[in-house]
């Protein structure tokens, strides 16, 4: 795999104010992945993401380019080789047309390939009717989406996003990440975002990183990190939950049937049938049983045996295998109770509203 | 009131009739007071740019010392300047005192600050991370410098205005620095003054009208440019 | 955006052309290095217009190019005594004297003269009009009137001064007695506002009568004469002093065709002439300055 590493970073340090804002040992970007990062709240993403786009001048540690390290002569020349999508959509006075091909030309990008380019891009996101139009006179979402054909007409090895569907109203929201996944998926082009909201990244990100005080506790894929996060830090800022991959098979008005490994959920969705869903569902929300079935709200009843036990002060986390791995959180007290051990025949239920669904 | 009258009834016959002198009185005061303000523009716009977009030590003192220079009287630096460029001044072996060039010396002092200040303001009003997204799109620095300033265009064009009108309606520097001399150094303001004590009153009304007009018309054309780029 | 790049490819062909009127000024000023006199004179001379008449004159005949600047006669000798003038054209005989004495000029020459008159609002609330002492006339002013003084150390100034001395009153501070640092013209300008008395050369006076209003009170004293003499600047003192432009254009001034003409300025125009050409007669034939 060394050899698809693209971007490095090492020992990064930033200090802000006397602050200490970042503090990376290593973090490395492959070809062609989709990397989140994400955190909260001045964790330090967006300094990260500024650093790696060689935006930020550091005040310790190295990037390294395909295993070379930058020199500052060269910081130019690579830049023009990435693309940055900040949450503001921040466009320079002149027409749609000329943001778009704003960093084409300053990039020196033959005329003739700068007209291709911009045509192609402003009709990727759906904008090519707003070419003439003022940059500062448009609505955020049309904006958001002039910064994106923007980006991606530069055609970067490297597309960094800042929080780039921060802001937007729900519809606007939702049409973009559409359009922009659909973009993603077609380029396969290699990207860095930070971000937030965790149907995003579970939808978009092949790789997570989860950032806390300025540093990154743990990097892998998007299921692992939210079905098992290193540490209880991490566990609590991304709510862990089960992550669980399947296809809707049935759709009877919001009703639907998601068929994972054998088994069937049911789930609250409008997402039609054959859809490719990923499937949240909070360990919380996880109730097991050892007596036989009682009537109940929850319309998901499954059976299994209990795989493994794992304490943490006054809680227990309970993995069943039900077919597919299933995780219960729940007190140490219940687990003495209801007698739990390894090998134990329980019941687990959880409620159909209690699943969040995210198209694949 | 007639006085004024029959200024502006000469004001007309002079420029009708193309009176040699007068225009030639006109053309320098355009030309010494424009060449001014581009080399004000010259320095002044990255100077202003540079203290935007900088920070270091000392950088408070010389941003104070830039906007007391907007407010320095014009004939103290007129004093300062003519004093240097005495023959047996430190300058003096530049023998340029009572010419153009030190008339336009003595405005860029004047005119220095005033667009430097404006320009600074212009590029401080920005929003931060348009520097960032600029270079984020593959500009150099001197190309994200060029963006900025389209950016802050309407401002700086307020700077050229102001930095202009400043000059071209100056007297006191001008008559210590060009001595006034007909033919020479003799520019509107100071063929006013001079015009005045010679009691040629509509004389001197006149050519008022004339600075008048053109100021009025620099500045339309400016502000012109300016409105235009915003409507676009 | 882009009509912006267009327009500014405009301005900077405008810079350019400006760039080479600069340079064109710059070559322009370093060829009339050699060629160029200061002349420091007094405003009288300038402001009634006859240096505008003769200086052309010398131009065309020497090929020397005058730069005139204007000042009283105190600041034009100042401008000798530091060397930053060639030549003076000034009215001040007692400064001139120590100009003299201290060695900053040579070869002063009397060149004309025309004399000192009392103006003031025809009321004549002082009750001058006719007198024929002018420090007995001052006398009066001082009890009666309000005077207007240049108080710019100009040769007007400095006869005005002696006057004052002849007359036993120092009126400095005084709340009838005001300065206005400025020159002739604007003196009796401002003199006329305020319906006050002056002491004027009588060039000055005769240029800017018609719209003054005020009148002549006081002439014919021979205290009140009003000699113009012309000074080179020593140019051993001073070695970046124009000596051969100072002397040519000292004996331009004194040269008979220009003493023609002096004999004549202003009488087409005024009546009688405002200066009377001295350059031909004895010193000592001449008034009592």
């Amino acid at each position: 795999m060394k050899e698809d590493i693209i971007l490095e970073a090492k020992e990064l340090s930033v200090v802000l104010g006397g602050h200490q804002v970042l503090q990376i040992p290593f973090l490395a970007v492959s070809s062609g992945e989709v990397l989140a990062v994400i955190g909260p709240n001045g964790a330090g993403k967006t300094t990260l993401l500024l650093s790696l786009a060689l935006l930020l001048k550091l005040d310790k540690g190295k990037i390294l380019y395909q295993g070379k390290e930058i020199t500052d002569g060269e910081r130019l020349r690579l830049r023009r080789k990435f693309a940055v999508v900040f949450q503001e959509p921040l466009l320079l006075s002149g027409s749609v047309w000329e943001n778009v091909t704003l960093g084409m030309r300053l990039r020196g990008v033959e005329k003739e390939t700068i007209r291709a380019r911009a045509d192609r891009w402003l009709e990727s996101f759906d904008i090519a009717h707003l070419a003439k139009r003022q940059a500062k006179r448009l609505s955020g979402g049309e904006a958001k989406r002039v910064s994106l054909a923007q980006a991606f007409a530069l055609q970067p090895e490297i597309l960094f996003l800042d929080e780039p569907f921060v802001g937007l109203d729900t519809p606007t929201h939702q049409a973009i990440i559409d359009d922009f996944s659909r973009v993603l998926q077609r380029e396969k082009v290699t990207t860095v975002m930070v971000m937030h909201d965790h149907d995003e990244v579970l939808a978009l990100a092949s790789r997570v990183a989860v950032m806390l005080n300025g540093s990154i506790r743990q990097v892998s894929s998007a299921q692992t990190v939210f079905s098992s996060p290193v540490d209880e830090e991490v566990a609590s800022f991304i709510r862990a939950g089960n992550i669980l991959f399947g296809t809707v098979i049935s759709q009877n008005n919001g009703l639907a049937q998601v068929k994972v490994n054998e088994q069937l959920i049911e789930a609250v969705t409008d997402l039609a049938c054959g859809t490719p869903v990923i499937i949240y569902l909070s360990y919380d929300a996880v109730t097991i049983s050892v007596a036989a079935r009682q009537p109940s709200s929850a319309r998901n009843y499954f059976s299994g045996k209990i795989k493994r036990i794992m304490t943490n002060g006054q809680l227990a986390k309970i993995e069943i295998d039900c077919g597919f791995p299933l995780i219960a959180m729940v007190t140490r007290i219940s687990v003495q109770e209801l007698e739990m051990a390894q090998g134990k025949s329980v019941n687990a239920s959880f409620k159909s509203t209690a699943i969040h669904l995210i198209k694949r | 009131m007639e006085i004024i009258f029959e200024g502006i009834k000469q004001a007309f016959l002079l420029l009708v009739y193309g009176d040699h002198e007068i225009w030639q009185i006109t053309w320098l005061s355009l030309v010494v007071s424009g060449i001014a303000t581009l080399l004000s523009l010259c320095i002044g716009i990255p100077l202003g740019s540079f203290l935007g977009l900088s920070r270091f030590t000392g950088r408070n003192l010389l941003v104070s010392l830039i906007n007391t220079g907007m407010g320095s009287p014009p004939v103290v630096i007129g004093l300062i300047v003519s004093i240097s460029l005495w023959r047996n001044g430190p300058l003096g072996f530049l023998h340029i005192l009572y010419t153009p060039i030190a008339m336009i010396i003595a405005q860029i002092i004047i005119s220095l600050p005033i667009i430097t200040s404006f320009t600074l303001t212009a590029i401080q009003q920005l929003d931060p991370k348009l520097r960032l997204q600029i270079l984020a799109l593959g500009a150099s620095r001197v190309q994200m410098i060029w963006l900025l300033m389209n950016e802050a265009r309407l401002p700086l064009l307020a700077a050229i205005m102001a930095g202009f009108g400043a000059v071209i309606s100056e007297v006191g520097a001008s008559i210590m620095v060009g001595g006034n001399i007909s033919g020479h150094t003799r520019v509107l303001t100071t063929a006013i003054v001079g015009e005045n004590s010679k009691g040629n009153f509509s004389l001197a009304i006149a050519l008022s009208l004339i600075l008048m007009v053109l100021v009025y018309m620099v500045n339309f054309i400016l502000t012109m440019i300016q409105q235009r780029t915003k409507l676009r | 955006m882009i009509g912006y790049v267009i327009f500014m490819k405009k301005v900077s062909g405008f810079i350019g052309i400006l760039w080479v009127f600069a340079i064109g000024f710059t070559l322009g000023a370093a060829q009339a290095k050699q060629k160029e006199i200061i002349l420091a004179t007094t405003t009288s001379t300038q402001d009634c217009g006859l240096l505008d008449l003769l200086i052309p004159i010398f131009e065309k005949k020497t090929g020397y190019f005058v730069k005139t600047i204007a000042v009283g006669s105190g600041q034009a000798m100042a401008m000798g005594q530091r060397g930053e003038a060639d030549v003076l054209l000034v009215h001040s005989p007692e400064s001139e004297e120590r100009f003299m004495a201290e060695g900053s000029g040579i070869n002063r020459r009397l060149v004309m003269h025309n004399d000192f008159i009392i103006v003031g609002t025809p009321e004549d609330p002082a009750g001058i009009k006719g007198m024929k002492s002018s420090s007995e006339a001052f006398r009066k002013i001082a009890a009666l009137g309000i005077y207007i003084s240049r108080g710019d150390n100009s040769g007007t100034d400095v006869k005005e001064r002696s006057i004052w001395k002849a007359a036993g009153i120092n009126p400095q501070g005084q709340r009838w007695y005001q300065q206005t640092g400025l020159g002739m013209g604007q003196t009796l300008n401002v003199a006329a506002e305020k319906r006050a008395y002056t002491l004027t050369d009588r060039g000055t006076y005769l240029t800017l009568q018609k719209h003054l209003g005020l009148s002549i009170l006081v002439e014919g004293d021979a205290a009140l004469a009003n000699t113009y003499r012309i000074i080179e600047v020593n140019p051993d003192k001073w070695q970046k002093v124009n000596a051969q432009g100072a002397k040519a254009f000292s004996d331009f001034m004194v040269s008979k065709k220009i003493q023609k003409i002096i004999k004549d300025f202003g009488k087409d125009r005024y009546g009688s002439p405002l200066f009377f050409p001295d350059a031909f007669k004895d010193e000592k034939l001449k008034m009592k300055n």
